[in-house]
Protein backbone atom coordinates (compact mmCIF):
# COMPACT_ATOMS: atom_id res chain seq x y z
CA UNK A 1 0.00 0.00 0.00
CA UNK A 2 1.71 3.42 -1.13
CA UNK A 3 2.52 5.33 1.57
CA UNK A 4 0.51 8.28 1.83
CA UNK A 5 -2.67 5.87 2.07
CA UNK A 6 -1.70 4.42 5.05
CA UNK A 7 -1.02 7.46 6.93
CA UNK A 8 -4.39 8.38 5.99
CA UNK A 9 -5.39 4.91 7.34
CA UNK A 10 -3.39 6.03 10.57
CA UNK A 11 -5.19 9.21 10.88
CA UNK A 12 -9.01 9.38 9.41
CA UNK A 13 -11.15 9.51 12.35
CA UNK A 14 -13.10 6.24 11.23
CA UNK A 15 -14.50 6.35 14.75
CA UNK A 16 -16.49 9.44 13.88
CA UNK A 17 -18.80 7.56 11.94
CA UNK A 18 -19.44 3.90 13.92
CA UNK A 19 -23.02 2.81 13.94
CA UNK A 20 -24.51 2.97 17.46
CA UNK A 21 -26.85 1.48 17.64
CA UNK A 22 -26.62 -0.87 15.02
CA UNK A 23 -29.97 -0.78 13.05
CA UNK A 24 -31.36 -4.48 12.51
CA UNK A 25 -33.76 -5.37 9.92
CA UNK A 26 -35.01 -8.74 9.60
CA UNK A 27 -35.53 -10.97 6.76
CA UNK A 28 -38.93 -11.68 6.67
CA UNK A 29 -39.48 -14.13 4.04
CA UNK A 30 -36.91 -17.27 2.60
CA UNK A 31 -34.56 -16.05 0.33
CA UNK A 32 -35.87 -17.88 -2.31
CA UNK A 33 -39.12 -15.94 -2.20
CA UNK A 34 -37.04 -12.53 -2.28
CA UNK A 35 -36.38 -9.47 -3.87
CA UNK A 36 -32.96 -8.64 -4.14
CA UNK A 37 -30.72 -5.31 -5.46
CA UNK A 38 -27.55 -4.85 -5.83
CA UNK A 39 -25.49 -1.73 -4.31
CA UNK A 40 -21.98 -0.57 -5.22
CA UNK A 41 -19.40 1.94 -4.88
CA UNK A 42 -17.03 1.30 -7.36
CA UNK A 43 -18.41 4.40 -9.40
CA UNK A 44 -19.84 2.49 -12.32
CA UNK A 45 -22.35 4.04 -13.95
CA UNK A 46 -23.91 3.77 -18.22
CA UNK A 47 -22.59 4.97 -20.94
CA UNK A 48 -26.28 7.32 -21.15
CA UNK A 49 -24.86 8.98 -17.69
CA UNK A 50 -22.44 11.72 -16.46
CA UNK A 51 -19.47 9.94 -15.10
CA UNK A 52 -19.22 10.87 -10.97
CA UNK A 53 -17.27 14.18 -10.31
CA UNK A 54 -13.46 13.02 -8.75
CA UNK A 55 -12.35 16.42 -8.81
CA UNK A 56 -14.49 17.47 -5.48
CA UNK A 57 -12.74 17.59 -2.21
CA UNK A 58 -15.23 16.09 0.21
CA UNK A 59 -15.79 13.51 -2.18
CA UNK A 60 -19.09 13.21 -5.16
CA UNK A 61 -21.71 11.63 -2.90
CA UNK A 62 -24.28 11.15 -5.87
CA UNK A 63 -25.69 7.80 -7.42
CA UNK A 64 -26.81 6.13 -10.26
CA UNK A 65 -29.55 3.88 -10.91
CA UNK A 66 -28.32 1.12 -12.92
CA UNK A 67 -30.92 -0.94 -14.93
CA UNK A 68 -30.95 -4.50 -14.21
CA UNK A 69 -31.68 -5.20 -18.26
CA UNK A 70 -28.18 -3.38 -18.58
CA UNK A 71 -25.36 -5.12 -20.40
CA UNK A 72 -23.03 -5.57 -17.57
CA UNK A 73 -19.58 -5.24 -19.64
CA UNK A 74 -20.97 -2.06 -20.66
CA UNK A 75 -20.64 -0.19 -17.40
CA UNK A 76 -18.43 2.55 -17.61
CA UNK A 77 -15.92 2.83 -14.04
CA UNK A 78 -15.46 6.64 -13.36
CA UNK A 79 -13.54 6.45 -10.27
CA UNK A 80 -10.38 7.75 -10.68
CA UNK A 81 -8.60 6.69 -7.09
CA UNK A 82 -5.35 5.77 -7.04
CA UNK A 83 -5.31 3.57 -3.72
CA UNK A 84 -6.88 0.52 -5.69
CA UNK A 85 -6.01 -1.40 -8.88
CA UNK A 86 -8.64 -0.98 -11.21
CA UNK A 87 -7.46 -3.73 -13.68
CA UNK A 88 -9.74 -6.47 -11.77
CA UNK A 89 -13.04 -4.64 -12.62
CA UNK A 90 -11.80 -3.16 -16.22
CA UNK A 91 -11.99 -6.83 -16.79
CA UNK A 92 -14.77 -7.84 -15.44
CA UNK A 93 -17.53 -5.52 -13.89
CA UNK A 94 -19.01 -8.64 -12.01
CA UNK A 95 -16.34 -8.00 -9.27
CA UNK A 96 -17.58 -5.40 -8.08
CA UNK A 97 -20.85 -5.31 -9.18
CA UNK A 98 -21.96 -8.81 -9.52
CA UNK A 99 -25.26 -8.71 -11.64
CA UNK A 100 -24.55 -12.02 -13.52
CA UNK A 101 -23.73 -14.24 -10.60
CA UNK A 102 -26.63 -12.86 -9.16
CA UNK A 103 -28.86 -13.63 -12.69
CA UNK A 104 -28.15 -16.85 -12.45
CA UNK A 105 -28.63 -17.14 -8.89
CA UNK A 106 -32.08 -15.80 -9.76
CA UNK A 107 -32.04 -18.40 -13.00
CA UNK A 108 -31.58 -21.26 -10.63
CA UNK A 109 -34.62 -20.52 -8.00
CA UNK A 110 -32.24 -19.05 -5.41
CA UNK A 111 -33.13 -15.72 -4.64
CA UNK A 112 -37.18 -14.62 -6.19
CA UNK A 113 -36.48 -11.79 -8.11
CA UNK A 114 -33.74 -9.43 -9.05
CA UNK A 115 -35.12 -5.70 -8.88
CA UNK A 116 -35.81 -4.04 -11.77
CA UNK A 117 -33.03 -0.94 -10.60
CA UNK A 118 -29.58 -0.98 -8.20
CA UNK A 119 -27.25 1.75 -7.67
CA UNK A 120 -23.79 2.83 -8.00
CA UNK A 121 -22.09 5.12 -5.64
CA UNK A 122 -18.20 6.69 -5.99
CA UNK A 123 -16.51 5.38 -2.63
CA UNK A 124 -14.14 7.78 -2.40
CA UNK A 125 -16.47 10.17 -0.03
CA UNK A 126 -13.84 11.78 3.02
CA UNK A 127 -16.48 14.12 4.33
CA UNK A 128 -19.77 12.12 4.51
CA UNK A 129 -22.24 14.40 5.40
CA UNK A 130 -24.28 14.55 2.47
CA UNK A 131 -24.03 11.13 2.00
CA UNK A 132 -25.44 9.98 5.46
CA UNK A 133 -28.31 12.75 5.12
CA UNK A 134 -28.93 12.41 2.00
CA UNK A 135 -28.10 10.29 -0.72
CA UNK A 136 -28.41 7.14 1.17
CA UNK A 137 -31.41 7.89 2.76
CA UNK A 138 -32.88 8.62 -1.00
CA UNK A 139 -31.28 5.05 -1.79
CA UNK A 140 -33.05 3.43 0.96
CA UNK A 141 -36.53 4.74 0.27
CA UNK A 142 -36.08 3.96 -3.45
CA UNK A 143 -35.03 0.45 -2.73
CA UNK A 144 -38.29 0.42 0.27
CA UNK A 145 -40.73 1.35 -2.41
CA UNK A 146 -39.91 -1.19 -4.85
CA UNK A 147 -40.29 -4.17 -2.31
CA UNK A 148 -36.94 -5.03 -2.01
CA UNK A 149 -36.29 -7.55 0.39
CA UNK A 150 -32.52 -7.60 0.94
CA UNK A 151 -29.73 -5.48 -0.21
CA UNK A 152 -25.83 -6.99 -1.14
CA UNK A 153 -23.20 -4.43 -1.34
CA UNK A 154 -19.81 -4.41 -2.36
CA UNK A 155 -17.18 -2.08 -2.25
CA UNK A 156 -14.27 -2.01 -4.45
CA UNK B 1 -12.96 5.20 2.04
CA UNK B 2 -15.09 2.81 -0.39
CA UNK B 3 -15.20 0.67 2.91
CA UNK B 4 -16.76 3.23 4.79
CA UNK B 5 -19.08 4.62 2.37
CA UNK B 6 -20.15 0.91 1.94
CA UNK B 7 -21.18 0.65 5.85
CA UNK B 8 -22.82 3.75 6.02
CA UNK B 9 -24.71 3.30 2.63
CA UNK B 10 -25.83 -0.52 4.38
CA UNK B 11 -26.73 1.21 8.00
CA UNK B 12 -29.12 3.73 5.76
CA UNK B 13 -30.81 0.59 3.49
CA UNK B 14 -31.37 -1.33 6.96
CA UNK B 15 -32.87 1.52 8.77
CA UNK B 16 -35.32 1.64 5.97
CA UNK B 17 -36.40 -2.36 6.87
CA UNK B 18 -34.27 -3.90 4.40
CA UNK B 19 -32.01 -6.45 5.42
CA UNK B 20 -28.45 -6.06 4.34
CA UNK B 21 -25.22 -7.80 3.79
CA UNK B 22 -21.94 -6.35 2.51
CA UNK B 23 -18.40 -7.50 1.25
CA UNK B 24 -15.45 -5.81 3.70
CA UNK B 25 -11.59 -5.69 2.06
CA UNK B 26 -10.06 -3.52 5.37
CA UNK B 27 -11.14 -5.62 8.54
CA UNK B 28 -10.19 -3.00 10.93
CA UNK B 29 -12.78 -0.36 8.98
CA UNK B 30 -15.39 -2.36 9.59
CA UNK B 31 -14.32 -3.86 13.12
CA UNK B 32 -15.06 0.88 13.85
CA UNK B 33 -17.85 1.19 11.76
CA UNK B 34 -20.14 -1.99 12.66
CA UNK B 35 -22.69 -2.33 9.72
CA UNK B 36 -25.15 -4.90 10.71
CA UNK B 37 -23.52 -7.53 8.39
CA UNK B 38 -20.04 -8.00 6.59
CA UNK B 39 -17.90 -10.91 4.93
CA UNK B 40 -14.74 -10.11 5.29
CA UNK B 41 -12.44 -11.17 2.46
CA UNK B 42 -8.78 -11.80 1.52
CA UNK B 43 -8.30 -9.78 -1.13
CA UNK B 44 -6.34 -6.39 -2.19
CA UNK B 45 -8.56 -3.45 -2.22
CA UNK B 46 -10.47 -3.40 -6.22
CA UNK B 47 -11.41 -7.08 -6.05
CA UNK B 48 -14.01 -7.20 -3.02
CA UNK B 49 -15.34 -11.05 -4.92
CA UNK B 50 -11.28 -12.32 -5.38
CA UNK B 51 -10.91 -12.66 -9.27
CA UNK B 52 -12.25 -11.75 -12.37
CA UNK B 53 -13.82 -14.02 -14.44
CA UNK B 54 -14.02 -16.52 -11.95
CA UNK B 55 -17.44 -17.03 -11.71
CA UNK B 56 -17.32 -19.74 -9.49
CA UNK B 57 -14.87 -18.48 -6.59
CA UNK B 58 -17.35 -14.94 -6.99
CA UNK B 59 -20.26 -17.40 -6.24
CA UNK B 60 -18.54 -18.74 -3.29
CA UNK B 61 -18.01 -15.09 -1.95
CA UNK B 62 -21.72 -14.48 -2.58
CA UNK B 63 -23.06 -17.54 -1.16
CA UNK B 64 -20.90 -17.34 2.10
CA UNK B 65 -22.20 -13.40 2.57
CA UNK B 66 -25.69 -14.25 2.04
CA UNK B 67 -25.38 -16.91 4.17
CA UNK B 68 -25.34 -14.29 7.16
CA UNK B 69 -28.56 -12.86 6.23
CA UNK B 70 -30.35 -14.98 8.86
CA UNK B 71 -28.12 -13.11 11.49
CA UNK B 72 -30.04 -11.17 13.63
CA UNK B 73 -26.55 -10.62 16.50
CA UNK B 74 -25.53 -7.70 14.99
CA UNK B 75 -22.84 -6.26 13.80
CA UNK B 76 -21.65 -9.72 11.95
CA UNK B 77 -18.38 -9.85 10.91
CA UNK B 78 -17.27 -13.19 9.10
CA UNK B 79 -13.62 -13.94 7.72
CA UNK B 80 -14.21 -15.50 4.19
CA UNK B 81 -12.39 -19.42 4.24
CA UNK B 82 -10.70 -18.79 0.86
Amino acid sequence: MILKYRLFMKFYPFARYALNPVPCAKLAKPLNTARVALVTTAGLDTPEQAGFDSFLKDGDASFREIPNTVTTSTLIESHISDTFDHSGVLADRNLAFPLDRFRELFARGEIGAMNHRHFSFMGSILRPKRLIAETAPQVAERLRADGVDVAFLTPV
Amino acid sequence: MCIQTVGLIQAAIERAGIITVSISLLHEVTDVLRPPRALFVPYKLGFPLGEPNNAALQHRIIGAALSLLSRSDVPVLEDFQA
